[in-house]
């Protein structure tokens, strides 16, 4: 699925340089549970990112599938993400002036899916976190959970290859982090998704089948 | 998508979406306003130099007036007035004088009407007609009888016996003088090319219009408003110059409230033969082929005509005083300053608000890129929201503007306006100057003429009601600057929201 060959990203905080990766070589191989940990401004979130096709590696390949991501262009970038990754960040990042439908929605937008496909697939992805009900329900009038639900469904409405999760669980009590742990374990059985978690939480990373630890830019196994 | 994200945006972001609203709103509102008022008193001062120069004059040709000679009585002077000892009827020693002189006007210049063989052999020139304005001066006294109190002598000389004897005669029966100066606008013109100039802009009242058999012939048109004041009706004779004319018609200005171009018409060659005028003109009105040929005529006739004055109705339109002029003077100046500074705080305000609406949103376009959108589709979007806001901003614009329009129409504030002519101002009506002489000894010598400074004088002060248009430019020029607005504050936006890289918009916030 990725491969990642002597991946560095280095850039400039004020005066200084910063080695957010340095040298990673990484593989990891299609429908595997993944968890990155390490501590605040290790490089856990900058790891994410280049296997999100977020931001391009100052050296080294990142390649997903046969696609090398490190020298793709932007146009070509954006549609590898809008069709074969998804995203759940730490905060929703939902948007704050469209329903939970629409807000799934934005997700087919970019592959040109038709209004009434649209508007199905989304029942169907809300349906699946368990938020048939709160379709038309806009994210202020949502708990924390049920709004990270719906930035779950809005990850997989696409049906994407991978799905990479920045602590997502993060904003959430424990009751309702199981609950989206529970969704993210079945999703990922049912689907064959290769899930990709940045967390902090132990809990969390204890779910996954491989644990990465990353410090310092440099990325090790546990 | 687009559409439902666009309108939950605007709907979600009240308060962003009314200022920029407003601000554009007020802005086309004050664009409307100005241009349509400007519409407004442009064809006011249309319609005062209509008055003047006649329908469907483009341009005029007139000699750059000069000062007139040193004891020059002829052209461009002062009527000058000579009597001998024998003049006038005596009655109880009361000498009654009278006399009516036609000369162009104090300043006048006239010029040879070769000029207008030479306009009408210019390219496009489709019509030309030739004027002389001048002014009839009629001086009427009363003074003592010359030769009451001596042998040949006009007056009695200082030390002399006669001295002892107290004067007599004249109209206050002691030896006063009274008299008094009348005068009006005479146009000669020639009555078969009635199709351009003054008589164009005229309504037969009463009788009959000059026309082509006319010419040589002691007969004139009047001024319906001067012919009410003198008193004067169709069938009447009118003295000009010292010979007796026929009035064979009335005329009204064409505007409201506004007197024709001269007190009184009367034929070219009469004119010139009766103010010693002889092959001279003082104005050419001229007729081009088409509207877009009379920059090119004006050229053509300035390098024909190198000593002459070449005016079209644009150049003419400044010389339009008055109450008008300053309303001119007010849109064109303060008006469209106050739009373009309105105008640029709006496209400002749109800008920095939209701006500031996209720092905002960093995490949410970010988030949006990571999803998939496009640069390309968030510009769209972008810019798609702006252009709402600013064509809000116009159709708000827009009823405001025409709530305007219509409130300045049912004021309809008068603005009265004169226009000059060949350097003369033509405002003001017939003229008259009286006055007396008296007291002991008093009298003018015999022999001796009286002059004075007359103004040259034609009517032609019009008042006219502001009307401010409604046009469908106006609207399209309203509609262009909303979606221009819209479109530059979205442009700006757009391309700040594309330079976004996802992973620091998402890391900025994170």
């Amino acid at each position: 699925m990725y491969t990642l060959t002597k991946l560095t990203k280095t850039y400039r905080q004020g005066n200084r340089t910063v080695h957010a990766l340095k040298n990673v070589d990484l593989t990891i191989a299609a429908g595997q549970h993944v968890a990155i940990q390490g501590p605040t401004g290790g490089g856990k979130s900058t790891l994410l990112q280049m296997l999100g096709g977020l931001d391009r590696p100052t050296s080294g390949t990142i390649t997903i599938g046969a696609d090398d991501l490190s020298q793709m262009p932007d146009a070509r970038l954006a549609k590898i993400r809008a069709r074969e990754i998804g995203f759940v960040f730490q905060g929703f990042n939902l948007i704050p002036t469209l329903t939970a439908q629409e807000n799934v929605e934005t997700a087919l937008e970019p592959l040109g899916v038709t209004v009434e496909q649209r508007a199905k697939r989304a029942t169907a992805a809300l349906a699946s976190v368990g938020l048939a009900d709160r379709a038309g329900h806009l994210p202020s009038e949502l708990s924390g959970g049920q709004q990270q639900r719906v930035a779950i469904a809005r990850a997989l409405v696409k049906e994407p290859d991978v799905l990479l999760a920045d602590e997502p669980t993060g904003a959430l009590d424990e009751e309702t982090r199981d609950e989206i742990l529970d969704i993210l374990d079945g999703l990922r059985r049912d689907r064959g998704l290769t899930l990709i978690v940045v967390t902090h939480d132990s809990a969390v990373a204890r779910r996954a089948e491989r644990r990465l630890h990353i410090k310092a830019g440099t990325v090790t196994e546990r | 998508m687009f559409f439902t994200y666009l309108r939950r945006e605007l709907a979600g972001r009240r308060r962003q979406t009314a200022i920029i609203a407003i601000g554009m709103a007020l802005a086309i509102a004050l664009v409307i306003i100005v241009n349509s008022v400007a519409s407004g008193v442009k064809s006011a001062q249309a319609s005062v130099l209509e008055s003047v120069y006649g329908v469907g004059t483009d341009i005029t040709v007139a000699q750059s007036p000069t000062p007139p000679e040193e004891g020059e009585g002829g052209q461009g002077g002062r009527p000058r007035f000579e009597f001998d000892a024998g003049a006038g009827t005596t009655t109880d020693g009361t000498t009654e004088i009278s006399q009516s002189r036609l000369m162009a006007g104090f300043g006048a210049s006239t010029f040879d009407e070769e000029a207008l063989d030479t306009v009408l052999g210019v390219d496009d020139v489709a019509a030309a007609s030739a004027t002389l304005s001048l002014t009839n001066t009629t001086f009427n006294g009363e003074m003592p009888q010359f030769q009451q109190n001596g042998e040949g002598t006009a007056q009695a000389a200082p030390g002399t016996d006669a001295q002892a004897e107290p004067p007599q005669g004249g109209p206050d029966g002691a030896g006063g003088s009274a008299f008094d100066v009348d005068s009006f606008s005479v146009l000669g013109l020639d009555p078969s090319a009635d199709a351009i100039g003054p008589l164009s802009a005229v309504t037969l009242a009463e009788g009959r219009t000059l026309d082509a058999d006319d010419a040589g012939a002691n007969v004139a048109v009047l001024d319906a408003d001067y012919a009410t004041s003198a008193e004067l009706a169709v069938g009447d004779t009118i003295d000009i110059g010292g010979t007796e004319f026929e009035v064979v018609g009335t005329v009204t200005s064409n505007a409201a409230d506004s007197a024709s171009a001269s007190n009184v018409y009367i034929p070219l060659d009469v004119a010139q033969t009766l103010s010693g005028e002889e092959g001279m003109i003082s104005n050419v009105y001229v007729q081009a082929a088409s509207s877009t040929d009379i920059a090119q005529v004006q050229a053509d006739l300035e390098a024909a005509l190198p000593d002459a004055t070449v005016s079209t109705q644009e150049d003419l339109a400044s010389s339009v005083s008055g109450s008008l002029s300053t309303a001119s003077a007010l849109v064109s100046n303060l008006g469209l300053w106050l739009s373009l500074a309105v105008l640029v705080a709006a496209f400002l305000i749109a800008i920095l608000f939209t701006i500031s609406g996209v720092t905002r949103r960093t995490r949410e376009f970010g988030t949006l890129k990571a999803i998939g959108w496009s640069d390309r589709r968030i510009v769209g979007q972008v810019a798609g929201e702006s252009l709402v806001q600013g064509l809000i901003g116009g159709a708000l614009g827009i009823a405001i503007g025409l709530i305007g329009i219509v409130v300045i129409n049912l004021v309809a504030p008068t603005l009265s306006g004169s226009a000059s002519s060949g350097g003369f101002d033509l405002a003001g009506g017939q003229g008259g100057q009286g006055g007396a002489t008296g007291g002991e000894g008093g009298g003018a010598q015999g022999g001796r003429g009286f002059g004075g400074p007359m103004a040259q004088t034609a009517a032609a002060t019009t008042e006219v009601a502001l009307n401010a248009p409604i046009t469908v430019s106006v609207i399209a020029i309203a509609v262009g600057i909303a979606v221009l607005g819209g479109l530059l504050a979205g442009a700006i936006g757009g391309w700040r929201a594309s330079r976004l890289r996802p992973a620091e918009a998402l890391r900025s916030v994170g």
